[in-house]
């Protein structure tokens, strides 16, 4: 990773923080459907990023989120699990012939069908921790997973329009 | 020795995600116990000032809502006052300890608020330099809002009603009966009220106030209105469903209270060997 991606991951990180800070934190449709729109920041890492540089970023970036969230260690351990499994969903759901070495998993680069199997699951593993922590001794596992489902499913969709309007198109040449 | 060390090497991404995650459940351990120290939450300073600009913005806009009720507990607060004042020409009795007022009132404001979760919390614009203290209860005109966990130089966190390990005492007010309140973690507008007996005659409709025993609260602060009673499940108490009187997802303005002789309290107590268990 150079320099000046390294500029753009922090730039993206901040801005994706504070959108979820200051407007998302208090959003809940109809009392269930969260989002949780910071994990585009750890989901469009590059591939190539070595696991340990990702388990430690993502827990930095959840730690950061729960802290503004007064739910200290809530989301770092759910953002941690995600970035363990990362990896490995990666490598399932690899195309033939393998990734290249510079491309980044988002839709510009990978295509509209990949990224939804590529985020939807893995969202839905971090709802699905977060939630359990949570409500964890007030019972209740329907509760986690109705809404687990439509968080993940509102934040895939939030991350979708958010790429389309604001990522750079596929590079020219 | 090589081979073991090459293989916890192969291992390293998985033993530092086990470590994170240990790390993260000892935070949330830590952090849940309703009194344990807090180390870095939303009462300090900079993220303190971060939500504190935030609802700056935000609270502009429902600034003529916030005038109305406060105009509406004005003239209520003007009723109150004018049945108690003294007439001139009545005698006086010099009570000694009757009437002492034990209770010192503040005032703040909420710059941040949860109510979606479990633990929901809310950040107040005032801090150990107002003098806010840990422990401290907090309401409004609505009725409990929740108790001050932590406080930093210019912040405070409260835990709110709607946080599962918040216990309330409190009673009914038509016959007197105490129990205890305790939000179920579902519906924001809705708590449970535990430890009422089943010999109880309580109706729908009837309010439930704080006890005033556990020193946090002074007594009559409304909590809620009974909205059903079940006799299922536990054999020895009611299911009582109540509907909260406060509304948490418009709270903008609070009142904490502190009760000037809580330390004599409890003292008194540890003197005679009774656990506190709220």
């Amino acid at each position: 990773m150079n320099f000046k991606r390294l500029i753009t991951y922090s730039f993206l990180v901040l801005i994706l923080g504070l959108v979820q800070i200051l407007l998302l934190k208090n959003l809940a449709l109809f009392g269930i459907a969260f989002c949780f729109l910071y994990l585009l920041a750890i989901l469009s890492l590059p591939i190539t990023i070595p696991n340990i540089s990702l388990l430690l970023v993502s827990f930095g970036i959840g730690l950061m989120i729960d802290v503004f969230y007064d739910t200290l260690g809530m989301h770092a351990l759910a953002a941690t699990f995600l970035a363990f499994i990362r990896p490995f969903w990666l490598k399932i759901i690899s195309p033939t012939g393998g990734y290249d070495d510079t491309t980044d998993p988002t839709i510009s680069e990978m295509g509209f069908g990949w990224f939804l199997t590529y985020s939807l699951p893995l969202v839905f593993a971090f709802c699905l921790v977060f939630f359990l922590a949570d409500q964890w001794g007030t019972g209740g596992i329907l509760n986690v997973l109705n809404k687990s489902f439509f968080s993940s499913i509102f934040t895939v969709i939030l991350a979708i329009i958010v790429q389309l309007l604001f990522f750079k198109r596929r590079r020219g040449i | 020795m090589l081979r073991i060390l090459q293989f916890l090497y192969g291992l390293r991404s998985f033993l530092l995600f086990a470590l994170l995650e240990v790390l993260a459940i000892w935070l949330i351990v830590a952090n849940n116990s309703p009194q344990g120290a807090a180390f870095f939450n939303s009462s300090s300073a900079v993220i303190g000032s971060v939500l504190k600009t935030q609802s700056d913005v935000v609270d502009f806009f429902s600034l003529a809502k916030e005038n109305e009720a406060l105009l509406e507990e004005n003239a209520k607060l003007t009723e109150e006052l004018k049945a108690i004042k003294l007439i001139p020409d009545s005698a006086r009795i010099e009570l000694d300890s009757t009437l002492k007022v034990s209770f010192e009132f503040k005032g703040a404001r909420i710059v941040g608020n949860s109510l979606r979760f479990s633990q929901n919390h809310l950040t107040i614009n005032k801090g150990e330099k107002d003098g806010i203290k840990p422990g401290m209860g907090v309401f409004n005109q609505e009725g409990v809002v929740g108790r001050v966990k932590s406080v930093s130089t210019n912040y405070a966190v409260v835990i709110s009603l709607l946080n599962t390990g918040l216990l309330v005492s409190s009673k009914i007010k038509s016959n007197g009966v105490f129990g205890t309140v305790n939000w179920d973690g579902k519906n924001s507008r809705q708590a449970k009220m535990l430890y009422i007996p089943r010999h109880v005659t309580a109706q729908a409709g009837d309010t439930i106030v704080t006890s005033g025993f556990n020193a946090v609260f002074p007594e009559g602060i409304p909590i809620g209105i009974i909205s059903s009673i079940n006799q299922t499940g536990d054999p020895n108490y009611l299911d009582i469903l109540i509907d909260l009187s406060t509304d948490f997802s418009k709270v903008k303005y609070v009142y904490l209270v502190e009760n000037t002789e809580l330390s004599e309290r409890d003292s008194l107590n540890q003197q005679s060997k009774i656990q506190d268990e709220f």
